[in-house]
Protein backbone atom coordinates (compact mmCIF):
# COMPACT_ATOMS: atom_id res chain seq x y z
CA UNK A 1 0.00 0.00 0.00
CA UNK A 2 0.90 3.47 -0.81
CA UNK A 3 2.03 5.72 1.96
CA UNK A 4 -0.46 8.61 2.16
CA UNK A 5 0.02 12.23 1.60
CA UNK A 6 -0.38 13.10 5.28
CA UNK A 7 2.51 12.54 7.47
CA UNK A 8 1.34 9.63 10.17
CA UNK A 9 1.87 6.76 7.75
CA UNK A 10 -1.39 5.83 8.31
CA UNK A 11 -2.66 2.80 6.06
CA UNK A 12 -5.14 4.77 3.17
CA UNK A 13 -7.93 2.33 3.50
CA UNK A 14 -8.72 3.47 6.57
CA UNK A 15 -10.19 6.26 5.39
CA UNK A 16 -12.84 4.66 3.35
CA UNK A 17 -15.99 3.64 4.96
CA UNK A 18 -16.64 -0.69 4.35
CA UNK A 19 -19.87 0.35 2.80
CA UNK A 20 -18.04 2.13 0.13
CA UNK A 21 -15.42 -0.43 -0.05
CA UNK A 22 -18.20 -2.96 -0.48
CA UNK A 23 -19.70 -0.92 -2.99
CA UNK A 24 -17.11 -1.14 -5.22
CA UNK A 25 -16.93 -4.77 -5.00
CA UNK A 26 -20.57 -5.14 -5.56
CA UNK A 27 -20.63 -2.87 -8.86
CA UNK A 28 -17.16 -5.17 -10.33
CA UNK A 29 -19.94 -8.19 -9.24
CA UNK A 30 -22.72 -6.45 -11.22
CA UNK A 31 -21.00 -5.98 -14.07
CA UNK A 32 -19.68 -8.84 -14.42
CA UNK A 33 -22.96 -10.86 -13.67
CA UNK A 34 -23.98 -8.81 -17.02
CA UNK A 35 -21.48 -9.64 -19.13
CA UNK A 36 -21.49 -13.30 -17.94
CA UNK A 37 -25.58 -12.98 -19.09
CA UNK A 38 -24.87 -12.03 -21.95
CA UNK A 39 -22.32 -14.85 -22.89
CA UNK A 40 -24.60 -17.53 -21.14
CA UNK A 41 -27.71 -16.41 -23.66
CA UNK A 42 -25.82 -17.10 -26.75
CA UNK A 43 -24.24 -20.09 -25.09
CA UNK A 44 -27.67 -21.23 -24.40
CA UNK A 45 -29.24 -20.64 -27.55
CA UNK A 46 -26.52 -22.29 -29.33
CA UNK A 47 -26.73 -25.10 -27.62
CA UNK A 48 -30.34 -25.87 -27.81
CA UNK A 49 -30.55 -24.78 -31.59
CA UNK A 50 -28.01 -27.43 -31.96
CA UNK A 51 -29.62 -30.06 -29.88
CA UNK A 52 -33.00 -29.39 -32.09
CA UNK A 53 -31.70 -29.34 -35.16
CA UNK A 54 -29.48 -32.87 -34.28
CA UNK A 55 -32.31 -35.17 -35.50
CA UNK A 56 -32.02 -33.73 -38.91
CA UNK A 57 -28.42 -33.27 -39.28
CA UNK A 58 -28.52 -36.74 -37.94
CA UNK A 59 -30.55 -38.02 -40.84
CA UNK A 60 -29.78 -35.52 -43.61
CA UNK A 61 -25.94 -34.42 -42.86
CA UNK A 62 -24.36 -32.31 -45.33
CA UNK A 63 -26.16 -33.54 -48.21
CA UNK A 64 -28.84 -30.85 -46.48
CA UNK A 65 -26.73 -27.96 -47.94
CA UNK A 66 -26.37 -29.24 -51.70
CA UNK A 67 -29.89 -30.61 -52.57
CA UNK A 68 -33.25 -28.35 -53.05
CA UNK A 69 -36.07 -30.87 -51.64
CA UNK A 70 -38.16 -29.43 -48.60
CA UNK A 71 -41.34 -31.70 -48.70
CA UNK A 72 -43.12 -31.97 -45.71
CA UNK A 73 -45.54 -34.87 -46.62
CA UNK A 74 -42.90 -37.13 -47.14
CA UNK A 75 -40.41 -35.71 -44.45
CA UNK A 76 -37.42 -34.79 -46.66
CA UNK A 77 -35.63 -31.59 -45.93
CA UNK A 78 -32.45 -29.84 -47.20
CA UNK A 79 -32.40 -26.13 -47.88
CA UNK A 80 -29.65 -25.51 -51.05
CA UNK A 81 -32.11 -22.73 -52.50
CA UNK A 82 -32.16 -20.53 -49.47
CA UNK A 83 -28.41 -21.12 -48.61
CA UNK A 84 -27.93 -19.77 -52.33
CA UNK A 85 -30.76 -17.10 -52.01
CA UNK A 86 -29.11 -15.63 -48.62
CA UNK A 87 -25.75 -15.31 -50.48
CA UNK A 88 -26.86 -14.12 -53.77
CA UNK A 89 -29.01 -11.32 -51.99
CA UNK A 90 -27.00 -9.98 -49.62
CA UNK A 91 -24.07 -10.14 -51.77
CA UNK A 92 -26.50 -8.24 -54.34
CA UNK A 93 -27.28 -5.80 -51.87
CA UNK A 94 -23.70 -4.66 -51.12
CA UNK A 95 -22.69 -4.14 -54.65
CA UNK A 96 -25.50 -2.34 -55.23
CA UNK A 97 -25.12 -0.34 -51.45
CA UNK A 98 -21.08 -0.74 -51.09
CA UNK A 99 -20.04 2.26 -53.48
CA UNK A 100 -23.35 3.93 -53.06
CA UNK A 101 -22.82 4.27 -49.29
CA UNK A 102 -18.95 4.77 -49.33
CA UNK A 103 -19.95 7.78 -51.91
CA UNK A 104 -22.10 9.23 -49.50
CA UNK A 105 -19.95 8.84 -46.47
CA UNK A 106 -16.99 10.65 -48.50
CA UNK A 107 -19.58 13.40 -49.41
CA UNK A 108 -20.55 14.13 -46.19
CA UNK A 109 -17.10 13.89 -45.13
CA UNK A 110 -15.56 16.27 -47.05
CA UNK A 111 -16.24 20.07 -46.43
CA UNK A 112 -18.46 19.87 -49.99
CA UNK A 113 -21.13 21.37 -48.49
CA UNK A 114 -21.81 24.06 -45.40
CA UNK A 115 -22.35 22.34 -42.14
CA UNK A 116 -25.69 23.60 -41.84
CA UNK A 117 -26.85 21.23 -44.94
CA UNK A 118 -24.32 18.70 -43.47
CA UNK A 119 -25.85 17.70 -40.27
CA UNK A 120 -29.66 17.30 -41.49
CA UNK A 121 -28.25 15.66 -44.48
CA UNK A 122 -26.04 13.34 -41.78
CA UNK A 123 -29.59 12.81 -39.81
CA UNK A 124 -31.52 11.72 -42.88
CA UNK A 125 -28.92 9.08 -43.89
CA UNK A 126 -29.43 7.71 -40.35
CA UNK A 127 -33.21 8.04 -40.10
CA UNK A 128 -33.17 5.54 -43.04
CA UNK A 129 -31.84 2.94 -40.16
CA UNK A 130 -34.72 3.93 -38.48
CA UNK A 131 -37.49 2.66 -40.58
CA UNK A 132 -39.28 -0.50 -39.31
CA UNK A 133 -38.30 -3.63 -42.22
CA UNK A 134 -41.80 -4.68 -42.47
CA UNK A 135 -42.19 -0.69 -43.88
CA UNK A 136 -39.46 -1.16 -46.39
CA UNK A 137 -41.33 -4.69 -47.02
CA UNK A 138 -44.94 -2.80 -47.95
CA UNK A 139 -43.27 -0.13 -49.70
CA UNK A 140 -41.01 -2.77 -52.17
CA UNK A 141 -44.47 -4.50 -52.58
CA UNK A 142 -46.64 -1.82 -53.62
CA UNK A 143 -44.39 0.76 -54.74
CA UNK A 144 -41.04 -0.44 -55.77
CA UNK A 145 -42.19 -3.79 -57.45
CA UNK A 146 -44.59 -1.79 -60.04
CA UNK A 147 -41.82 0.16 -60.83
CA UNK A 148 -39.12 -2.66 -60.89
CA UNK A 149 -40.86 -5.42 -62.71
CA UNK A 150 -41.23 -2.50 -65.95
CA UNK A 151 -37.57 -1.83 -65.87
CA UNK A 152 -37.16 -5.41 -65.44
CA UNK A 153 -38.89 -6.27 -68.73
CA UNK A 154 -36.68 -3.96 -70.54
CA UNK A 155 -33.45 -5.27 -69.25
CA UNK A 156 -34.95 -8.81 -70.13
CA UNK A 157 -35.75 -7.82 -73.48
CA UNK A 158 -32.29 -5.90 -74.18
CA UNK A 159 -29.81 -7.73 -72.32
CA UNK A 160 -31.83 -11.49 -71.84
CA UNK A 161 -28.72 -13.62 -73.05
CA UNK A 162 -27.39 -12.96 -69.83
CA UNK A 163 -27.87 -15.64 -67.51
CA UNK A 164 -28.67 -12.98 -64.67
CA UNK A 165 -31.46 -11.46 -66.58
CA UNK A 166 -32.29 -14.55 -68.27
CA UNK A 167 -35.99 -15.38 -66.88
CA UNK A 168 -38.51 -12.60 -67.32
CA UNK A 169 -39.88 -10.54 -63.82
CA UNK A 170 -43.12 -11.12 -62.96
CA UNK A 171 -43.45 -9.25 -59.66
CA UNK A 172 -41.36 -10.24 -57.01
CA UNK A 173 -37.95 -11.81 -57.51
CA UNK A 174 -34.26 -12.00 -56.10
CA UNK A 175 -33.61 -8.20 -57.40
CA UNK A 176 -36.18 -6.99 -55.35
CA UNK A 177 -34.79 -8.38 -52.37
CA UNK A 178 -31.64 -7.12 -53.35
CA UNK A 179 -32.22 -4.00 -53.82
CA UNK A 180 -34.67 -3.34 -50.91
CA UNK A 181 -31.64 -5.14 -48.88
CA UNK A 182 -29.18 -2.14 -50.29
CA UNK A 183 -31.50 0.45 -48.99
CA UNK A 184 -31.79 -1.38 -45.56
CA UNK A 185 -27.93 -1.61 -44.98
CA UNK A 186 -26.99 2.01 -47.20
CA UNK A 187 -27.31 3.97 -43.65
CA UNK A 188 -25.19 1.71 -41.77
CA UNK A 189 -22.54 1.84 -44.26
CA UNK A 190 -22.62 5.22 -44.85
CA UNK A 191 -22.59 6.24 -40.59
CA UNK A 192 -19.59 3.70 -39.43
CA UNK A 193 -17.86 4.66 -43.45
CA UNK A 194 -17.97 8.32 -42.38
CA UNK A 195 -17.19 7.79 -38.68
CA UNK A 196 -14.08 6.28 -39.90
CA UNK A 197 -13.08 8.62 -42.57
CA UNK A 198 -13.70 11.52 -40.44
CA UNK A 199 -11.52 9.73 -37.70
CA UNK A 200 -8.11 10.14 -40.13
CA UNK A 201 -5.95 12.62 -38.38
CA UNK A 202 -5.90 15.70 -39.93
CA UNK A 203 -2.21 15.61 -40.69
CA UNK A 204 -2.18 12.95 -42.79
CA UNK A 205 -4.13 15.06 -45.41
CA UNK A 206 -2.03 18.29 -45.24
CA UNK A 207 0.66 15.84 -45.53
CA UNK A 208 -0.83 14.58 -49.07
CA UNK A 209 -2.14 18.30 -50.06
CA UNK A 210 1.78 19.54 -49.08
CA UNK A 211 3.16 16.64 -52.04
CA UNK A 212 1.15 18.00 -54.28
CA UNK A 213 -2.13 15.65 -54.30
CA UNK A 214 -5.06 16.59 -55.27
CA UNK A 215 -8.48 16.34 -53.06
CA UNK A 216 -9.20 13.10 -55.33
CA UNK A 217 -5.76 11.47 -54.89
CA UNK A 218 -5.77 12.61 -51.22
CA UNK A 219 -9.22 10.47 -51.05
CA UNK A 220 -8.62 7.62 -52.52
CA UNK A 221 -5.09 7.21 -51.47
CA UNK A 222 -4.32 8.16 -48.09
CA UNK A 223 -7.96 8.89 -46.50
CA UNK A 224 -9.66 5.99 -47.50
CA UNK A 225 -6.98 3.11 -47.34
CA UNK A 226 -6.36 5.22 -43.26
CA UNK A 227 -9.79 3.99 -42.36
CA UNK A 228 -9.98 1.02 -44.80
CA UNK A 229 -10.67 -1.30 -41.62
CA UNK A 230 -13.22 1.35 -40.22
CA UNK A 231 -15.28 0.69 -43.71
CA UNK A 232 -14.76 -3.14 -43.77
CA UNK A 233 -16.35 -3.02 -40.32
CA UNK A 234 -19.49 -1.32 -41.46
CA UNK A 235 -19.89 -3.44 -44.66
CA UNK A 236 -19.32 -6.98 -42.72
CA UNK A 237 -22.55 -4.95 -40.36
CA UNK A 238 -24.02 -4.30 -43.05
CA UNK A 239 -23.51 -7.85 -44.12
CA UNK A 240 -24.64 -9.28 -41.57
CA UNK A 241 -28.17 -7.21 -41.49
CA UNK A 242 -28.93 -8.41 -45.08
CA UNK A 243 -28.50 -11.98 -44.48
CA UNK A 244 -30.62 -11.98 -41.22
CA UNK A 245 -32.98 -9.64 -42.68
CA UNK A 246 -36.34 -11.44 -42.37
CA UNK A 247 -39.67 -9.54 -42.71
CA UNK A 248 -38.63 -7.42 -46.10
CA UNK A 249 -37.46 -10.15 -47.75
CA UNK A 250 -39.90 -12.42 -47.12
CA UNK A 251 -42.67 -9.68 -48.43
CA UNK A 252 -40.90 -9.47 -51.77
CA UNK A 253 -38.36 -12.45 -52.75
CA UNK A 254 -41.82 -14.63 -53.85
CA UNK A 255 -40.54 -17.29 -51.44
CA UNK A 256 -40.26 -19.99 -53.89
CA UNK A 257 -37.81 -22.77 -53.37
CA UNK A 258 -35.62 -22.79 -56.36
CA UNK A 259 -31.83 -21.99 -57.03
CA UNK A 260 -32.08 -19.65 -60.33
CA UNK A 261 -29.17 -17.82 -61.76
CA UNK A 262 -31.71 -15.04 -63.16
CA UNK A 263 -32.03 -12.28 -60.87
CA UNK A 264 -35.37 -12.12 -62.20
CA UNK A 265 -36.39 -15.02 -60.56
CA UNK A 266 -37.96 -15.63 -57.57
CA UNK A 267 -35.71 -17.42 -54.69
CA UNK A 268 -36.08 -17.57 -50.90
CA UNK A 269 -33.79 -17.10 -48.28
CA UNK A 270 -32.93 -19.14 -44.80
CA UNK A 271 -34.45 -16.39 -42.85
CA UNK A 272 -37.85 -16.38 -45.54
CA UNK A 273 -37.79 -19.75 -44.94
CA UNK A 274 -37.84 -20.16 -41.41
CA UNK A 275 -40.65 -17.10 -40.92
CA UNK A 276 -42.34 -18.64 -44.17
CA UNK A 277 -42.55 -22.22 -41.97
CA UNK A 278 -42.61 -22.00 -38.15
CA UNK A 279 -46.24 -21.97 -37.37
CA UNK A 280 -47.02 -25.56 -39.42
CA UNK A 281 -44.06 -27.02 -38.70
CA UNK A 282 -43.61 -29.76 -36.53
CA UNK A 283 -41.67 -33.35 -35.78
CA UNK A 284 -38.57 -33.28 -38.68
CA UNK A 285 -39.48 -29.99 -39.79
CA UNK A 286 -38.82 -28.02 -37.03
CA UNK A 287 -35.75 -30.15 -36.66
CA UNK A 288 -34.98 -29.43 -39.94
CA UNK A 289 -35.62 -25.51 -39.61
CA UNK A 290 -32.95 -25.03 -36.42
CA UNK A 291 -30.75 -26.84 -38.93
CA UNK A 292 -31.37 -24.32 -41.64
CA UNK A 293 -30.82 -21.45 -38.78
CA UNK A 294 -27.13 -23.04 -37.75
CA UNK A 295 -26.53 -22.71 -41.26
CA UNK A 296 -27.46 -19.19 -41.42
CA UNK A 297 -25.49 -18.77 -38.03
CA UNK A 298 -22.47 -20.28 -38.88
CA UNK A 299 -22.09 -18.10 -42.67
CA UNK A 300 -22.48 -15.08 -40.87
CA UNK A 301 -19.82 -16.35 -38.42
CA UNK A 302 -17.77 -17.25 -41.56
CA UNK A 303 -17.84 -13.89 -42.85
CA UNK A 304 -16.86 -11.94 -39.83
CA UNK A 305 -14.08 -14.10 -39.61
CA UNK A 306 -13.01 -13.25 -43.02
CA UNK A 307 -12.98 -9.60 -42.29
CA UNK A 308 -11.60 -9.83 -39.89
CA UNK A 309 -8.89 -11.29 -41.58
CA UNK A 310 -8.48 -8.97 -44.59
CA UNK A 311 -8.45 -6.12 -41.74
CA UNK A 312 -6.34 -7.48 -39.79
CA UNK A 313 -3.65 -8.75 -43.20
CA UNK A 314 -3.94 -4.52 -44.30
CA UNK A 315 -3.15 -3.61 -41.20
CA UNK A 316 -0.34 -5.25 -41.03
CA UNK A 317 1.75 -2.62 -43.23
CA UNK B 1 11.51 47.54 -40.49
CA UNK B 2 13.87 46.54 -42.97
CA UNK B 3 17.93 47.12 -42.55
CA UNK B 4 20.18 47.82 -44.94
CA UNK B 5 22.23 44.94 -45.06
CA UNK B 6 19.52 43.43 -45.90
CA UNK B 7 20.09 40.24 -48.67
CA UNK B 8 20.97 41.64 -52.40
CA UNK B 9 20.68 37.99 -53.56
CA UNK B 10 17.96 36.92 -56.57
CA UNK B 11 15.13 36.19 -53.91
CA UNK B 12 12.95 32.85 -54.89
CA UNK B 13 10.18 33.36 -52.85
CA UNK B 14 9.43 37.08 -52.04
CA UNK B 15 6.76 38.29 -50.40
CA UNK B 16 5.27 42.39 -51.10
CA UNK B 17 3.21 44.28 -48.69
CA UNK B 18 0.70 40.92 -48.20
CA UNK B 19 -2.37 40.94 -45.89
CA UNK B 20 -3.35 37.73 -44.54
CA UNK B 21 -7.50 37.46 -43.64
CA UNK B 22 -9.23 34.25 -41.82
CA UNK B 23 -12.40 35.70 -42.86
CA UNK B 24 -12.69 39.34 -41.19
CA UNK B 25 -9.78 38.81 -38.98
CA UNK B 26 -6.17 39.92 -40.37
CA UNK B 27 -3.79 37.61 -38.77
CA UNK B 28 -0.96 39.02 -40.20
CA UNK B 29 -0.08 42.24 -41.95
CA UNK B 30 2.46 44.20 -44.37
CA UNK B 31 5.01 40.76 -44.78
CA UNK B 32 7.38 42.04 -47.24
CA UNK B 33 10.05 40.03 -47.46
CA UNK B 34 12.85 37.97 -50.24
CA UNK B 35 13.83 35.17 -49.56
CA UNK B 36 17.10 33.85 -50.80
CA UNK B 37 17.95 30.88 -53.32
CA UNK B 38 20.22 27.51 -51.39
CA UNK B 39 19.85 29.66 -47.83
CA UNK B 40 18.13 29.06 -44.63
CA UNK B 41 15.63 31.17 -43.59
CA UNK B 42 14.41 31.29 -39.99
CA UNK B 43 10.95 32.68 -38.33
CA UNK B 44 11.03 33.29 -34.59
CA UNK B 45 8.67 35.35 -32.85
CA UNK B 46 6.34 34.64 -29.81
CA UNK B 47 3.29 32.03 -30.36
CA UNK B 48 0.27 33.84 -32.52
CA UNK B 49 2.48 36.12 -34.25
CA UNK B 50 2.05 34.66 -37.62
CA UNK B 51 4.82 32.63 -38.60
CA UNK B 52 3.12 29.81 -39.71
CA UNK B 53 0.44 31.19 -41.44
CA UNK B 54 3.16 33.43 -43.30
CA UNK B 55 4.61 30.13 -44.20
CA UNK B 56 1.73 28.26 -45.23
CA UNK B 57 0.66 30.78 -47.65
CA UNK B 58 4.11 30.48 -49.63
CA UNK B 59 2.90 26.63 -50.79
CA UNK B 60 -0.82 27.65 -51.07
CA UNK B 61 -1.52 25.39 -47.75
CA UNK B 62 -3.72 27.73 -46.39
CA UNK B 63 -6.24 27.54 -49.15
CA UNK B 64 -7.42 24.73 -47.47
CA UNK B 65 -9.12 27.22 -44.70
CA UNK B 66 -12.42 28.30 -46.47
CA UNK B 67 -12.29 31.95 -44.83
CA UNK B 68 -8.40 32.41 -45.96
CA UNK B 69 -7.93 35.52 -47.75
CA UNK B 70 -4.57 37.08 -49.29
CA UNK B 71 -4.32 40.59 -50.18
CA UNK B 72 -0.87 41.74 -51.81
CA UNK B 73 1.55 39.19 -53.63
CA UNK B 74 3.39 36.68 -53.18
CA UNK B 75 6.06 35.53 -56.38
CA UNK B 76 8.08 32.55 -56.94
CA UNK B 77 10.78 32.95 -59.11
CA UNK B 78 8.48 36.14 -60.08
CA UNK B 79 6.00 34.37 -60.77
CA UNK B 80 2.20 35.83 -59.00
CA UNK B 81 1.50 32.72 -56.69
CA UNK B 82 -1.89 33.90 -56.12
CA UNK B 83 -2.95 34.45 -59.86
CA UNK B 84 -5.45 33.01 -60.98
CA UNK B 85 -3.60 30.88 -63.55
CA UNK B 86 -1.76 29.37 -61.10
CA UNK B 87 -2.45 25.58 -59.73
CA UNK B 88 -2.07 25.11 -56.29
CA UNK B 89 -1.28 21.02 -56.92
CA UNK B 90 1.36 22.35 -58.83
CA UNK B 91 2.69 24.91 -56.52
CA UNK B 92 2.72 22.51 -53.94
CA UNK B 93 5.35 20.11 -56.20
CA UNK B 94 7.36 22.61 -56.29
CA UNK B 95 7.52 24.16 -52.20
CA UNK B 96 7.35 21.07 -50.30
CA UNK B 97 6.58 21.16 -46.98
CA UNK B 98 7.64 19.29 -43.62
CA UNK B 99 4.67 19.50 -40.65
CA UNK B 100 5.17 20.61 -36.86
CA UNK B 101 4.24 16.76 -35.91
CA UNK B 102 5.83 13.66 -37.75
CA UNK B 103 2.95 12.65 -40.07
CA UNK B 104 3.76 9.94 -42.07
CA UNK B 105 1.24 7.97 -44.03
CA UNK B 106 -0.02 4.62 -42.72
CA UNK B 107 2.34 2.63 -45.54
CA UNK B 108 5.46 1.12 -46.39
CA UNK B 109 8.68 3.34 -45.24
CA UNK B 110 9.15 2.96 -49.26
CA UNK B 111 5.64 3.77 -50.17
CA UNK B 112 5.93 7.42 -48.04
CA UNK B 113 8.60 8.53 -49.79
CA UNK B 114 7.41 6.94 -53.43
CA UNK B 115 3.78 8.43 -52.66
CA UNK B 116 4.86 11.72 -54.19
CA UNK B 117 6.61 10.41 -57.29
CA UNK B 118 3.59 8.15 -58.06
CA UNK B 119 1.25 11.28 -58.38
CA UNK B 120 2.85 13.02 -60.63
CA UNK B 121 4.34 9.45 -62.56
CA UNK B 122 7.39 9.23 -61.96
CA UNK B 123 9.33 8.09 -65.12
CA UNK B 124 12.64 7.15 -63.48
CA UNK B 125 13.94 4.35 -61.36
CA UNK B 126 12.08 4.44 -57.96
CA UNK B 127 13.96 2.34 -56.04
CA UNK B 128 16.95 4.24 -56.73
CA UNK B 129 15.04 7.78 -56.41
CA UNK B 130 13.77 6.24 -52.37
CA UNK B 131 17.59 5.20 -52.31
CA UNK B 132 18.35 8.75 -52.89
CA UNK B 133 16.00 10.72 -50.65
CA UNK B 134 16.79 8.66 -47.77
CA UNK B 135 20.29 9.32 -48.40
CA UNK B 136 19.27 13.00 -48.50
CA UNK B 137 17.58 12.79 -45.68
CA UNK B 138 20.49 11.02 -43.72
CA UNK B 139 17.85 7.89 -42.71
CA UNK B 140 19.12 5.69 -45.35
CA UNK B 141 21.31 3.07 -42.95
CA UNK B 142 18.62 2.88 -40.21
CA UNK B 143 16.19 1.76 -42.59
CA UNK B 144 17.71 0.31 -45.43
CA UNK B 145 17.01 -3.41 -44.49
CA UNK B 146 13.12 -2.52 -43.73
CA UNK B 147 12.03 -0.81 -46.54
CA UNK B 148 8.60 -2.54 -46.78
CA UNK B 149 8.05 -2.12 -42.94
CA UNK B 150 5.50 0.73 -41.82
CA UNK B 151 6.85 3.96 -41.57
CA UNK B 152 4.78 4.59 -38.30
CA UNK B 153 7.43 1.86 -36.32
CA UNK B 154 9.91 4.63 -36.76
CA UNK B 155 10.58 6.93 -33.53
CA UNK B 156 9.99 10.34 -33.80
CA UNK B 157 13.21 11.31 -34.80
CA UNK B 158 13.23 8.98 -37.74
CA UNK B 159 9.46 9.52 -38.75
CA UNK B 160 10.62 13.38 -39.01
CA UNK B 161 13.47 12.53 -41.42
CA UNK B 162 10.93 10.01 -43.20
CA UNK B 163 8.89 13.36 -44.23
CA UNK B 164 12.15 15.18 -44.74
CA UNK B 165 12.91 12.08 -47.30
CA UNK B 166 9.53 12.40 -48.51
CA UNK B 167 9.51 16.09 -49.69
CA UNK B 168 12.78 15.47 -51.28
CA UNK B 169 11.33 12.73 -53.42
CA UNK B 170 9.15 15.31 -54.99
CA UNK B 171 12.77 17.30 -56.16
CA UNK B 172 11.36 20.35 -55.27
CA UNK B 173 12.79 23.71 -55.29
CA UNK B 174 11.91 24.75 -51.89
CA UNK B 175 11.07 23.28 -48.07
CA UNK B 176 9.18 24.81 -45.81
CA UNK B 177 9.61 23.56 -42.35
CA UNK B 178 6.89 24.27 -39.63
CA UNK B 179 8.74 23.84 -36.13
CA UNK B 180 10.39 20.79 -37.51
CA UNK B 181 11.91 19.32 -34.54
CA UNK B 182 9.43 20.64 -31.75
CA UNK B 183 8.01 17.08 -31.05
CA UNK B 184 11.99 15.54 -31.20
CA UNK B 185 14.27 14.77 -28.63
CA UNK B 186 17.59 16.99 -28.71
CA UNK B 187 19.64 14.43 -30.22
CA UNK B 188 17.08 13.80 -33.00
CA UNK B 189 16.92 17.44 -33.15
CA UNK B 190 20.76 18.08 -33.91
CA UNK B 191 20.72 15.02 -36.62
CA UNK B 192 18.12 17.11 -38.55
CA UNK B 193 19.76 20.54 -38.41
CA UNK B 194 22.90 19.33 -39.45
CA UNK B 195 20.53 17.70 -42.68
CA UNK B 196 20.00 21.22 -42.63
CA UNK B 197 23.16 22.23 -44.07
CA UNK B 198 23.65 19.47 -46.42
CA UNK B 199 19.98 20.16 -48.06
CA UNK B 200 20.79 23.82 -48.04
CA UNK B 201 23.43 23.22 -51.22
CA UNK B 202 20.52 21.41 -53.35
CA UNK B 203 17.30 23.07 -51.49
CA UNK B 204 16.07 26.86 -50.24
CA UNK B 205 14.72 26.24 -46.61
CA UNK B 206 12.42 28.57 -44.79
CA UNK B 207 11.82 26.84 -41.41
CA UNK B 208 9.73 28.16 -38.37
CA UNK B 209 11.45 27.60 -35.05
CA UNK B 210 10.98 28.55 -31.86
CA UNK B 211 14.45 27.67 -30.79
CA UNK B 212 15.90 30.69 -30.76
CA UNK B 213 19.44 28.48 -30.65
CA UNK B 214 18.17 26.70 -33.43
CA UNK B 215 17.66 30.06 -35.93
CA UNK B 216 20.80 31.23 -34.27
CA UNK B 217 23.09 28.20 -35.30
CA UNK B 218 21.38 26.59 -38.26
CA UNK B 219 19.97 29.35 -40.51
CA UNK B 220 21.89 32.63 -42.89
CA UNK B 221 18.53 34.77 -42.21
CA UNK B 222 16.31 35.69 -39.75
CA UNK B 223 12.82 37.45 -39.67
CA UNK B 224 11.56 38.29 -36.56
CA UNK B 225 7.72 38.55 -36.13
CA UNK B 226 5.95 40.30 -33.77
CA UNK B 227 2.15 39.97 -32.15
CA UNK B 228 0.24 43.54 -31.25
CA UNK B 229 -3.40 43.59 -29.91
CA UNK B 230 -5.37 45.76 -32.51
CA UNK B 231 -9.73 46.53 -32.08
CA UNK B 232 -9.68 43.57 -34.54
CA UNK B 233 -7.66 40.80 -32.63
CA UNK B 234 -4.05 40.09 -32.24
CA UNK B 235 -2.13 41.18 -35.65
CA UNK B 236 1.09 39.41 -35.99
CA UNK B 237 3.74 41.41 -38.24
CA UNK B 238 7.05 41.27 -39.29
CA UNK B 239 9.90 43.44 -37.03
CA UNK B 240 12.75 43.45 -38.49
CA UNK B 241 14.22 40.61 -41.23
CA UNK B 242 17.91 40.47 -41.56
CA UNK B 243 20.85 38.48 -41.64
CA UNK B 244 21.43 36.00 -38.65
CA UNK B 245 24.11 37.47 -36.76
CA UNK B 246 22.97 40.74 -37.45
CA UNK B 247 19.81 40.08 -35.81
CA UNK B 248 20.86 38.45 -33.30
CA UNK B 249 24.23 40.39 -32.30
CA UNK B 250 23.19 43.72 -33.36
CA UNK B 251 19.87 44.22 -34.13
CA UNK B 252 18.17 47.71 -34.90
CA UNK B 253 14.91 47.22 -32.85
CA UNK B 254 14.36 47.35 -29.65
CA UNK B 255 11.63 44.78 -29.47
CA UNK B 256 13.68 42.09 -31.34
CA UNK B 257 16.80 42.69 -28.76
CA UNK B 258 14.55 42.09 -26.12
CA UNK B 259 12.95 38.66 -27.80
CA UNK B 260 16.62 37.57 -29.06
CA UNK B 261 18.04 38.10 -25.34
CA UNK B 262 14.97 36.65 -23.77
CA UNK B 263 13.74 39.41 -22.28
CA UNK B 264 10.67 39.72 -23.78
CA UNK B 265 7.94 41.90 -24.04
Amino acid sequence: MVVSPNQNNEPMQRHRSSLSRNLDAAFVWLTGGFASLIAFLLIAIAIRVGVDASPAIAKFGLGFLFESRWDPVKDIYSAFPQIYGTIVSSFLALLLAVPVGIGVAIFLSEDFIPEKIQRPVIFLVELLAAIPSVVYGLWGIFVLIPVLRDMGKGVHQSLGWLPFFSTSPSGPGMYVAGIILAIMILPIITAISRDALVAVPIELRQAAYGLGATRWETIFKIILPAAFSGVIGGIMLALGRAMGETMAVTMVIGNANKASISLFDQGSTVSSLLANQFAEASGLQVSSLMYAAIVLFVLTLVVNILAQVVVQRVNRI
Amino acid sequence: MVSSSRPQIQPILSSKDANIYYGNFLAVRDVTIDIPKNSITAFIGPSGCGKSTVLRCFNRLNDLIKTFKMRGSMNYHGQDLYSPEIDPVAVRRQIGMVFQKPNPFPKSIYDNIAFGPRLVKYKGNMDELVERSLRGSALWDEVKDKLKESGLALSGGQQQRLCIARAIAMQPDVILMDEPCSALDPISTLKIEDLFQELKEKYTIVIVTHNMQQASRASDYTAFFNVEQTDRGRTGHIVEYDRTEVIFQNPQQQATQSYVSGRFG
